[in-house]
């Protein structure tokens, strides 16, 4: 699965949750929670769809590292990759 | 038409899910209704059969008249559904993006000058309200109770001065003005009814964390358990033992509920608050608990509330940890009697057994009715919940 698939689903997750934002509006380096309106019931909706959508497990432990867009997709990316090498 | 909160007096039917003969369950959805809060599934208190349908989709309605009549399961009487008697029902078609629906034109209003004062302040819609006093004139008892019962306010409604607020729900900024309009009425009803006292304590978290943190590494993520369903669960549970702080202060008594439902307030995405509830919150295990709440808010957001979940809630529970704060003292939404707060769950310099160290703190308050309760009462409940949240696994 390339980048941009990874990208385009986490998005998805977001607009599920907050289909009033715009995506293009949303900067991938910041923290997502500063510009989006985000609680941690939405926090963890977004983290259930991704997972359903790219069969990743994500540890709750985890979730500290996923503050922007960026962060997010290169950690679903590793995970992804460490999946398929374990294959 | 039910009243789906302290501050609704029209709902508009927007489609009907039942038509006359249709056999129906306690609890299955009959109607689809939209007020200034959103859309809302009308369930059903009883099993019956539905016979007339007296109100046509698009048909705005006040609150308490009829909008079908039921038969028995025995199929032998027949009777309207709801129960509350109303006076002039008068059903104006409404297209959904029509211009405003025009009320119809009231016969000259007799009101006292204290009623119209006290209507202007909450934004009540006097045409509405029905005058008790001598030959009809609307008293401030009659507008009071009308934000009681829920009849009085319109998205019309404004005070003189203002811009009135678009009336018709489904365009644009109106149902955000709408909701405004609501949340104003009940919270001034609130604070110049309620004598609230108010009771903060410190709840130290760190077993609660860890248990959490564990269990929910040996669960799949669509199963995690977020902290705030420990903290509401804790809530629900300590109210078991403290009936003088769950139920209505109505008719000048406070009537206890024999059941617990969880009244959760819920942040709506553009501004704007909404309580529904989680019905009899005590009774669940913390799994189910968890799913009727991420059920709940993603409704409550999203549409698709019941009427009973928000006709029923008897306390409320509002959490605000999300944005860091520490401390909220909340505004009891009437007739509740009480709202417990929740600020961030924070690491904090904890001393116990004369040692400082740092621990996961939340800052739970209560605000509750002094009518109902005395001070005893709220600080023993908020002792009872740190208890309860010491002991997370019973949860």
């Amino acid at each position: 699965m390339t980048s941009p698939d990874v990208r385009a689903i986490v998005f998805d997750a977001i607009r599920r949750v907050a289909p009033e934002v715009d995506p293009s509006s949303i900067r991938t380096s910041e923290r997502l929670r500063g510009q989006v309106d985000l609680d941690s019931m939405d926090f963890l909706s977004i983290v259930i769809d991704v997972h359903e959508k790219l069969k990743v497990e994500i540890p709750e432990s985890d979730y500290g590292r996923l503050t922007t867009i960026d962060e997010i997709v290169s950690y679903l990316e590793a995970r992804i990759a460490a999946t398929q090498d374990a294959r | 038409m039910p009243s789906l909160g302290a501050d609704m007096e029209f709902g508009t039917l927007v489609q009907w899910r039942v038509k006359p003969g249709d056999r129906v369950r306690r609890g299955d959805v009959v109607a689809e209704v939209e007020t200034q809060k959103g859309v809302f599934e009308i369930d059903i208190r009883e099993d019956a059969v539905i016979g007339e349908l007296k109100v046509a989709e698009g048909a705005r309605v006040k609150v308490g008249a009829p909008l079908a009549s039921l038969l028995t399961t025995a199929g032998a009487a027949e009777r309207a559904t709801p129960t509350i008697p109303t006076p002039a029902i008068s059903p104006e078609a409404v297209s959904p993006v029509s211009a405003p629906a025009a009320l119809p034109s009231p016969e000259r209003l007799r009101v006292s000058p204290l009623a119209r004062k006290v209507a202007s302040e909450l934004g009540i819609d006097l045409t509405g309200v029905v005058g008790t006093g001598e030959g009809g004139v609307i008293t401030r008892d009659d507008v009071e109770r009308s934000t009681v019962r829920g009849a009085g306010i319109t998205s019309e409604a404004h005070v003189p001065g203002t811009t009135p607020a678009p009336p018709t729900p489904s365009e644009g900024p109106a149902p955000m003005a709408g909701m405004r309009q609501a949340i104003a009425a009940a919270v001034s009803r609130s604070k110049r009814e309620i004598p609230h006292y108010y009771l903060t304590r410190d709840i130290e978290l760190g077993t609660a964390m860890s248990w959490l943190h564990s269990a929910n590494a040996s669960r799949p993520i669509t199963d995690r358990i977020l902290p705030a369903a420990l903290l509401l669960k804790g809530v629900a549970l300590a109210l078991t033992k403290f009936p003088q702080l769950n139920g209505f202060h109505v008719a000048g008594e406070f009537r206890p509920s024999a059941d617990i439902h969880l009244g959760v307030a819920i942040a709506i995405r553009d501004g704007g608050l909404i309580a529904p509830a989680i019905l009899t919150a005590d009774r669940l295990p913390l799994a189910d608990f968890m799913r009727s709440l991420s059920d709940l808010v993603r409704r409550a957001r999203s549409g698709g509330l019941r009427a009973s979940e928000m006709t029923d809630p008897t306390v409320t529970v509002t959490n605000l940890g999300d944005d860091g704060v520490q401390t909220v003292l909340a505004v009891i939404t009437p007739p509740q009697v009480a709202v417990v707060g929740f600020g961030a769950i924070t690491e904090r310099p904890w001393a116990e057994h004369g040692l400082i160290g740092v621990r996961p703190v939340v800052t739970a308050s209560l605000a509750a009715d002094h009518r109902a309760s005395d001070g005893r009462i709220g600080s023993q409940f908020l002792a009872e919940l740190s208890r309860l949240l010491g002991t997370p696994e019973a949860l």
